[in-house]
């Protein structure tokens, strides 16, 4: 028979009162397991969403005196006798050292459609990057997938009189409208799309491209850093950030850390202030006992040691229940709060960091309890004999 | 040589005047190996007497003395050891631990000592032998009946064999035929030297101490001597 025993006997023998101590505490652990774990998830999730959601790097040709329209920005010279970029240093873009935060390079090379009647420009892309670049395009018809289709601009489909399937001749090669866009509200849809080797082809542009759409973006890392690596490995091209787009998307990441920082801090206090009166109510329930080890000896640091090892023991099985609970938690709220419920892993630290959370709380909060109990006149906790 | 020395012990609950005196001015000595029964009414102050010859509550003014010691001059830690070494306590109702079985609760004041495992539990069987339940051991207290509870907290009393036995109206929940083997147990354990200072309500009980101590009003009313009774 040593302190331990009567600390673990007690809750051994006493199921209900442990299984209420453990649920106490482990609302509040799962509380924050659920919400550190969802607002991690949900993070990630935005984050991946954002990089997915358009351009945030515009490289552009050096050249002075020539201006194009395109998504609202000024993209520098695109006429022809302008000083391209070599599709040679595209591939560079991806040896950068943040290339790991390179999502999606998109080369773009332009042209323009001619005809008696309309004018149009053509836009050649890799619509394998093209199209995860622009999540929001909706085609109707079919993604281009051989080299002469085409992909048309709502607007320019209406002009020019095209429909799905239509054919149109550019400089005297026959093309095949795959699919037409929605409209987009953008300078996109009086685009003809097409592949970019066929383009530069066909406008005689082999090797070099007008202008290239980078997606990079992830929660921790500086996007300038990436624009000046681009810009060193590109000497001859101008490299820009889409400043208030990055600006934007690391705004709205950080309003959701402090959103979680805000709620995990509320739901720990209320968690804690749950162990301290359950376990101060649990040291009134004994003061007959506790009146009991006090007159047979037992020293204000035995008594403390049981209370506290009680605590323990509670802690770190409402720490792994809260653990557990909180996970399930969390798949129960992705599924309510997403639609498609992102995919999230397991992460150790969170297990250890949960676990010991709960001793550290149940500990803290068990300390005046147990101090008070160990303070407890014996002759007081046998009056009440 | 007295054992234990009760020097002009007054207690008083709260303070100033709105303090309430249980116990007034009280000199008492109790030899080795004696055994008194205090005796009174309710609220006489006997409980609170025997509190404070016990180490559990300081006296307001006064002093008590066991083996010459003044138990509360002890300071910190000391007075809680000198409780375990020297004094053993049967309560009111028994008061075992319900979540502990009747070795574990008897075990309960070695649980703090240097013993092994295997001794605490050999004198725990060894106590439990000496009140007659050395087959109950693995039971929970309310397994048992009134008699064989009161048995168990005399055996945890005396498990670490203490000098000195402080009783609080220990047949107080018995029936006439328990209280008497209760009875018989403590004047065995006093035959085997066990210094006994008991409360009780009942003369036929205190009949079997050597001396009794009547207390009214906080104070001794009269000391009647059994031996010299008889």
């Amino acid at each position: 028979m040593k302190l331990h025993d009567i600390a673990i006997n007690n809750l051994r023998r006493r199921k209900g009162k442990l299984v209420f101590l453990v649920i106490g505490l482990m609302v509040g652990v799962a509380s924050v397991v659920a919400l550190v774990t969802t607002v991690r998830t949900l993070q990630e999730d935005i984050a991946h969403k954002m990089e997915e959601f358009g351009a945030n790097i515009i490289i552009t040709p050096r050249s002075e005196g020539l201006s194009l329209a395109y998504g609202g920005l000024s993209l520098g010279g695109l006429s022809f006798d302008v000083r391209e970029i070599s599709q040679d240093d595209v591939a560079k873009i991806k040896t950068i050292a943040n290339s790991a935060n390179i999502r999606i390079v998109s080369p773009k090379v332009f042209g323009v459609y001619e005809s008696p009647e309309h004018k149009a420009m053509v836009v050649g892309v890799d619509f394998n990057e093209e199209l995860v670049l622009k999540k929001w395009w909706k085609v109707n018809g079919k993604d281009p997938s051989y080299e002469n289709d085409l992909l048309v601009g709502h607007d320019a489909a209406e002009r020019l009189g095209l429909k799905i399937g239509a054919p149109l001749d550019i400089k005297g090669e026959r093309f095949k409208v795959a699919g037409i866009l929605e409209a987009t509200g953008s300078q996109d849809d009086s685009l003809l799309f097409m592949w970019l080797p066929k383009t530069q082809e066909l406008f005689e542009k082999q090797g070099k491209v007008g202008m290239v759409e980078v997606a990079a973006l992830c929660k921790n890392c500086p996007i300038s850093e990436i624009v000046s690596q681009i810009g060193e490995k590109m000497p001859s091209a101008k490299v820009t950030a889409v400043q208030q787009v990055v600006a934007g998307r690391m705004d709205a990441l950080h309003s959701f850390e402090r959103f979680s920082l805000g709620i995990s801090a509320l739901v720990l206090l209320v968690g804690s202030m749950v162990v301290f009166v359950t376990m101060m109510a649990s040291v009134n329930e004994r003061t007959r006992e506790i009146g009991i080890f006090s007159a047979i000896g037992f020293r204000r640091s035995h008594i403390m040691k049981i209370i506290l090892l009680e605590a323990s023991v509670v802690s770190l099985m409402a720490g792994v229940a809260g653990y557990l609970v909180g996970i399930l938690t969390t798949r129960v709220l992705l599924s309510v709060m997403t639609d498609q419920v992102p995919h999230f892993s397991l992460d150790p630290l969170v297990a250890v960091g949960a676990i010991f959370l709960a001793v550290v709380i149940g500990l803290a909060a068990s300390f005046y309890p147990a101090t008070a109990a160990s303070r407890m006149d014996p002759s007081e906790a046998l009056r009440t004999l | 040589m007295s054992y234990i020395r009760a020097n002009q012990v007054v207690k008083e609950f709260g303070t100033g005047e709105g303090a309430v005196p249980a116990v007034r001015g009280i000199d008492l000595s109790i030899d080795e190996g004696g055994f008194i029964s205090i005796m009174g009414e309710s609220g006489a102050g006997k409980s609170t007497l025997l509190s404070m010859l016990g180490g559990l509550l300081s006296p307001t003014r006064g002093q008590i003395l066991v083996r010459d010691i003044d138990i509360y001059a002890l300071k910190g830690n000391k007075l809680a050891d000198f409780r375990r070494e020297f004094m053993g306590f049967i309560f009111q109702s028994f008061q075992l631990i319900p979540y502990l079985n009747v070795s574990e609760n008897v075990q309960l004041p070695l649980a703090v000592t240097h013993h092994s495992e295997a001794e605490k539990r050999s004198l725990a069987m060894t106590a439990l032998e000496r009140v007659g339940l050395k087959e109950k051991a693995l039971r929970l207290p309310n397994q048992l009946s009134g008699g064989e509870q009161e048995r168990v907290a005399i055996a945890r009393a005396v498990v670490n064999e203490p000098p000195i036995l402080f009783a609080d109206e220990p047949t107080g929940n018995l029936d006439s035929r328990n209280s008497a083997e209760v009875m018989k147990l403590l004047k065995r354990l006093n035959s085997e030297g066990q210094t006994i200072v008991m409360v009780t309500h009942s003369r036929r009980n205190a009949e079997h101490a050597d001396r009794i101590v009547e207390v009214a009003d906080g104070q001794i009313k009269e000391t009647l001597p059994m031996r010299a009774v008889c």
